[in-house]
């Protein structure tokens, strides 16, 4: 059993889920409300990791971050070393391909909002950031808590694009995911089954416990919530049935 | 009833006349709007309200009701425009004056009531204290304070016992009311209600009408609801606001825009339909009346208002100024503009029945009114029988003809 591997991949996990979730949410907010000429390109920016094969992401990343690209030597000289084949490099890439899972749950339970009980907030007094935290949070909230579980349980079976980025070196770069098929590469079947139970039976109880709090959430927030809103939330808000659709939705 | 005396069936659509509420001095706490855009909605809006005073926006859907509410409020902002109330300029385009929503302290009853679906009754009205709005304890008041008034303003409306319901366990009455305590909570400037009875029951209607009323009474700030149920309008307003297109028509009482319309477009707008060309052969002179020609028929008219002799005209005769003649028994005021005609619709709605009479001496135009059904009945009114009735000189009213072949 490769712990430090396991390790890893929950330090990877944690850390997508803490960056991404400030950036999605702000993302998120922003495509489910405005309204601009790019907003469909930008989506289907936003949704592209999702339909790639991670080896093609993966190469674009690799050839990117090499610190013989002027991206990766700015990056380089801004983090202080280069980013292929170390954590930071995985980071970013987790980030990247995350970035639908984290995004798209989140604006669809922000669009399921109504705009008039935004602005019936405001015309009751709320200042736009209370607006935030007491009225949108609190109804995203299901679609935020999808977002972070599938985060987290996509970035702890990432294996394509972390292979590519950040080769297979332990303590650095060698997530569980890695190491199982490392292990098969080598003939250690034992090894590579125990860790295959150990991330198999993890993420289930991850994914279960997020998915359950949520769905209680979900409930309560469904019940309190019009007809129109509430149909809007349970088919792309809950985590209960937060599957995402695969490609982007034209024009939101 | 008067049919018995031998009296004329009188026609009874808003027959009911509004007493003439007091003019108070109200000035200061008066609401003045003036709006003008061209695009994304166009808008030439001019109006007033008076404090305790209920102005009712009146026009067809997509004609910029809801977006003078909006603009009130600040949800929308205008390309040019001054909004004032109470003394505080709450809009000045001109002066780069624009209050945002938060800062306005206006009381807004969405349409759909838009309560936060998350919160229970208590704790929508109690989201909206304690936001800069002038009471003492709403604003500076601990939370338990400020339950304390939320919990009353909740039995203002009606809804005690119900503090503790989301909205979704509300019928649609009582999550008006939440709605309604919670734009009350700021102690606005100005109450706005869009379209406050278009999604309950015939009954909760009724019942929310009355307490508007009484609460009117209580408020003493500018009411401004918008609707486009017309009985509602002239059962609740004080003033009426007609609006087409984007455009203040006409502002006045509800008798002056049904029975006095400064255009046919108002009329009509007003669910006016007898309207008519015509020609001045003779205006009146204040003892003398009026009199006008319309085909080979000649009317009397009671005030001819400014128009001179020879003018081409529109006229209005309002339906409950059209008495249909006792067929077989004469009667008082037969004399009165006395036309003959034929019925060609009937059609009881509950306790009246509209009828509509094909005029042979008026160039065959139609004439539509409301007789009560039991005065139909016993009349053994159908279609296809022959009668007279009058046209009420005092009710004649006279309007430029229309700018458009629509109007």
């Amino acid at each position: 059993m490769d712990w430090t591997a396991f390790g890893l991949s929950l330090k990877l996990a944690a850390w997508s889920c803490v960056i991404l979730l400030p950036l999605a949410l702000l993302l998120a907010r922003a495509l489910a409300w405005a309204q601009f000429r790019a907003k469909p390109l930008i989506e289907a920016l936003i949704m592209l990791p999702l339909v790639l094969p991670p080896t093609v992401l993966g190469y674009y990343l690799l050839v990117g971050l090499a610190p013989s690209s002027t991206l990766g030597a700015g990056l380089a000289k801004l983090t202080g070393g280069p980013l292929v084949f170390t954590f930071s490099g995985i980071l970013l890439a987790s980030l990247i391909v995350n970035l639908p899972f984290a995004v798209q749950p989140m604006q669809r339970a922000f669009e399921a909002i109504p705009v008039n009980v935004r602005e019936a907030a405001w015309v009751s007094g709320l200042s736009y950031w209370r607006t935030f935290t007491r009225v949108e949070l609190p109804l995203a909230w299901p679609g935020i808590v999808s977002a972070i579980a599938l985060v987290f349980a996509h970035t702890l079976g990432e294996f394509g694009v972390i292979l590519m980025v950040g080769g297979s070196i332990p303590g650095e770069t060698r997530t569980a995911a890695i190491a199982i098929y490392d292990n098969m590469q080598a003939f250690r079947g034992d090894a590579a089954a125990a860790m295959a139970a150990a991330l198999l039976a993890f993420s289930f109880v991850t994914l279960a416990v997020v998915y359950l709090a949520g769905a209680r959430q979900g409930n309560r927030t469904r019940a309190g919530q019009g007809t129109r809103a509430g149909q809007g939330a349970a088919s792309d808000g809950t985590p209960s049935r937060g599957r995402i659709s695969k490609g982007a939705r034209p024009n939101g | 009833m008067d049919e018995d005396n031998g009296a004329p069936v009188v026609a009874t659509e808003h027959s009911k006349a509004k007493p003439v509420r007091q003019e108070r001095a109200r000035k200061q706490t008066s609401l003045q709007l003036e709006l003008l855009q061209t695009a994304p909605i166009p808008l030439r809006v001019k109006l007033s309200c008076g404090a305790g005073d209920l102005l009712v926006l009146v026009g067809p859907s997509g004609s910029g009701k809801t977006s003078i509410l909006r603009a009130i409020a600040g949800l929308l902002q205008p390309a040019n425009g001054t909004i004032e109330c109470g003394g505080t300029v709450l809009l000045d385009t001109g002066r780069g004056i624009s209050m945002t929503p938060q800062d306005r302290a206006v009381g807004f009853v969405f349409q759909d009531y838009a309560l936060f679906p998350h919160m229970s009754a208590l704790q929508n009205v109690a989201m909206a204290l304690g936001n800069g709005c002038h009471d003492e304890i709403a604003t500076n008041g601990t939370v338990d304070e400020r339950e304390e008034l939320a919990r009353e303003l909740l039995a203002k409306v009606n809804l005690t016992g119900l503090e503790q319901r989301l909205p979704d366990a509300l019928s649609g009455g009582q999550k008006q009311r939440v709605a309604l305590a919670r734009a009350l909570a700021r102690n606005p400037r100005v109450l706005l209600l869009d379209e406050p009875f278009s999604a309950v029951d015939q009954m909760t209607r009724e019942r929310l009408k009355r307490e508007l009323s009484a609460l009117r009474a209580e408020l003493n700030i500018p009411i401004i609801m918008v609707t486009h149920d017309l009985d509602e309008a002239l059962a609740l307003a004080d003033q009426i606001c007609v609006i087409s297109r984007g455009r203040t028509l006409q502002q006045g009482t509800p008798d002056e825009v049904r029975l006095t319309p400064q255009r046919p477009l108002v009329a009509r707008l007003m669910g006016q339909t007898n309207i008519f060309p015509g020609v001045v052969e003779q205006p009146s002179d204040g003892v003398m009346p009026g009199i006008l020609r319309c085909g080979d028929q000649r009317l009397e008219v009671r005030d001819t208002g400014s128009f001179s002799q020879g003018s081409t005209v529109s006229w209005l005769a309002p339906s409950d100024h059209i008495v249909l003649h006792r067929r077989g028994r004469p009667s008082r005021g037969e004399r009165e503009n006395p036309l003959g005609g034929q019925i060609t619709a009937l059609a009881q709605l509950g306790e009246h029945t509209a009828v509509t009479v094909k005029l042979s001496s008026l160039q065959d135009a139609h004439v539509n009114f409301k007789v009560t059904s039991h005065a139909a009945r016993r009349n053994e009114l159908c279609v296809g029988v022959q009668v007279t009735l009058s046209i009420l000189a005092e009710g004649i009213h006279l309007m430029p003809p229309p700018k458009r072949a629509r109007e």
